[in-house]
């Protein structure tokens, strides 16, 4: 194999992604650590939510239900076996006695919560456009009220604290690297193909034999399993939960990631998390000190508004930066189109 | 279960059957002309509720004045919306619309917070409006029958305008076809500016009457109570105005006879209970009780 241009942007990235998290975990202080572990979560969620919606055009709002999933589901399994019998009367005898590391907890939260999308997507998935976006949204206040209820469980809206700090960075950027790949392999697959075609036009990709119930169910779940990671991660991170953590205004969020990054393109959505964290995160010292709750917010809003007047396509388009894609044109072929091209068609 | 027990129950239905209706005929009324779900449209309603706490408790105008005060300025700012929001992106994909309402509704959110404060405040109407009346076993304020009454009289108001109206038709016209209906001369962004303002001014109303009801304001208070309104319209047909009531008072009911009729440990579950309803209707029926059937075209 001919080493070309894009070898070495992926060998630069992930190096760079290496050095980060080792300086990251050697020099930082704990609060600039959370920080940066953030970014690169939100990263991993901005990522798996622009394959998911931006790439087969599922309009879902329901990132944040899968997170809560994920995030409790780990979190239990990983809580302090001596704390378990007081803080959580609810769990079941044979589960008192685990105490779980991170990573087998991660992966049980990522699975609960692709469990829940299966369950979920069944219905939600016939949906279309709007319907499924407010059908998930109500996912989220379902989720949020079925976990205050059971406080026996989940402390219900007092919330879980005292979650063991397992996640480091190094766990969160191989969680980004994985979800990232996994993303990349199947946008330029024939799945990947298959799901862009169900996005541009639905009908014309079922008479072209796309099964697109399987497909569209498979890339929802796809894009829960990560966010059910992510809410693990998340809870290992900060080490407190509540029911309102993952709540309407996180589902924004990540859908203004995904559409200032460009729908469908999984570098510009992990670029834009990350700008938009660090943003987020240089406001608020001063929304703090003016008083000014709400400031970041705004901003963000401001930003989608600006955004979708300005510049629809987001700033990737579906695309991803030719530097990180092979020049053969074989693989050049296998490219979506860019908005420019369709008009062309 | 006493006749009086029944009788309460149905007023309480009505009276939030009312307020869900007032918001569901916007969100429907807005959809079928630019097919656009407008999440900011529950926002209104908590513009409408601080603003009738200007009006009504600080300057202390009549009710009737407040009223339509309140309905004006909320027409104002869903125009307003409509204006700076959307009409720049009529054409483009549905979807962007629908997040562009998203962000206005997270942005007037946050501007409440950010200008108002996020604490909640109460709002006391004037004693005469909260006194209790007896009704054959029921108690009722002045407020719910006041409610009951002006929502039934603005949403018949609001029939006779858009089946008699030349705007009206006009209105009508432009959801059936914007294109046809711009050849035949209809100005159809004032078709579309009229439904933002009719819907507003509703929205504005409930404001006033949820935060009369409720007792207190605050710059959240209209997301959820509109999306619960949305799966009112959702219910009746989205487009569908007659739907869109018919919609709000079912559902309106539905809430009141889940939390009066199972056990209280169940009444924390209401919210759940709507939204797992809202799925199930969308399964059922997906085009609601009266909507007509989006076709599907290749």
């Amino acid at each position: 194999m001919k080493l070309q241009r894009h070898h070495l942007a992926w060998g630069l990235l992930i190096a760079g992604g290496l050095a980060l998290a080792a300086a990251g975990e050697a020099m930082l202080s704990g609060y600039e650590r959370t920080v940066l572990g953030f970014a690169g979560i939100y990263a991993m969620l901005a990522i798996s939510l622009s394959f998911s919606n931006g790439l087969t055009g599922l309009f879902s709002l329901g990132h944040p239900a899968f997170m809560m999933v994920g995030g409790y589901v780990a979190a239990i399994l990983t809580f302090p076996a001596n704390r378990k019998g007081f803080m959580l009367p609810a769990l079941p005898e044979w589960m008192a006695s685990w105490q779980w590391p991170l990573f087998p907890a991660t992966l049980a939260g990522g699975v609960a919560a692709a469990l829940l999308a299966v369950v979920a997507g069944f219905p939600v998935l016939r949906l279309r456009g709007h319907y499924l976006a407010v059908a998930t949204l109500g996912l989220i206040i379902i989720l949020r009220v079925v976990i205050n209820n059971a406080d026996g469980l989940t402390r219900g809206a007092l919330g879980l604290n005292g979650i063991p700090r397992h996640t480091d960075l190094w766990w969160i950027l191989g969680w980004l690297a994985l979800c990232l790949l996994v993303c990349w392999r199947l946008k330029y697959s024939s799945v990947g193909r298959s799901l862009l075609a169900i996005r541009e036009n639905e009908m014309a990709a079922a008479c072209m034999g796309v099964p697109r119930a399987r497909a569209k169910l498979a890339a929802f779940t796809l894009g829960a399993f990560f966010a059910g990671v992510g809410g693990a991660l998340w809870a290992h991170l900060l080490t407190n939960l509540t029911p309102g953590s993952f709540n309407i205004a996180l589902a924004f969020m990540l859908v203004v990631m995904v559409v200032i990054g460009g729908s469908g393109s999984l570098i510009g959505a992990g670029v834009a998390a990350i700008a938009i964290t660090f943003l987020s995160e240089a406001l608020r010292p001063l929304e703090q000190a003016m008083g000014a709750y709400g400031l970041v917010q705004i901003v963000i809003a401001l930003l989608l508004i600006a955004m979708l007047l300005l510049r629809p396509q987001g700033l990737f388009g579906s695309a991803e930066p030719a530097f990180l894609r092979p020049s053969t044109a074989e693989h050049r072929a296998a490219r979506p189109l860019s908005q420019a091209e369709e008009r062309e068609v | 279960m006493s006749g009086g027990y029944l009788l309460q129950q149905v007023l309480n239905g009505l009276v939030l059957g009312s307020f869900y209706a007032l918001v569901a005929v916007g969100f429907s009324m807005i959809y079928g002309i630019v097919r656009l779900i407008n999440f900011a449209h529950g926002d209104v309603v908590m513009v409408g509720a601080f603003a009738a706490f200007g009006i009504l408790l600080v300057y202390g105008l009549p009710l009737w004045a407040a009223v339509l005060a309140v309905m004006t300025l909320g027409a104002i700012l869903a125009m307003l919306i409509d204006l700076v929001a959307f009409r720049p992106q009529r054409g483009a994909p549905q979807v962007n619309g629908f997040i562009t309402s998203l962000g206005v509704s997270i942005l007037m959110q946050n501007l409440g917070i950010l200008l108002l404060s996020g604490q909640p405040r109460p709002f006391n109407l004037p004693g005469w409006l909260r006194s209790n009346l007896e009704l054959a076993g029921a108690r009722v304020t002045v407020l719910e029958l006041v409610t009951i009454v002006v929502t039934l009289l603005v949403l018949l108001g609001l029939t006779l305008f858009v089946r008699g109206t030349r705007l009206g038709i006009a209105m009508r016209a432009t959801a059936e076809n914007p294109a046809a209906a711009q050849l035949m001369g209809i100005k159809v962004n004032r078709a579309i500016a009229t439904a933002f303002a009719l819907g507003g001014a509703l929205a504005a109303l409930a404001g006033l009457l949820w935060a009369g009801r409720a007792g207190q304001i605050h710059p959240l208070m209209g997301f959820v109570p509109g999306l619960k309104a949305f799966v009112a319209a959702v219910i009746g047909g989205v487009g569908s105005l007659v739907g869109a009531v018919l919609g709000g008072y079912l559902l309106g009911f539905a809430e009141v006879l889940f939390v009066g009729l199972l056990p209280p440990a169940y009444g924390s579950y209401r919210d759940a209970f709507v939204f797992g309803l809202l799925i199930l209707i969308l399964l059922i029926l997906p085009n609601g009780l009266l909507g007509r059937a989006a076709e599907e075209r290749a």
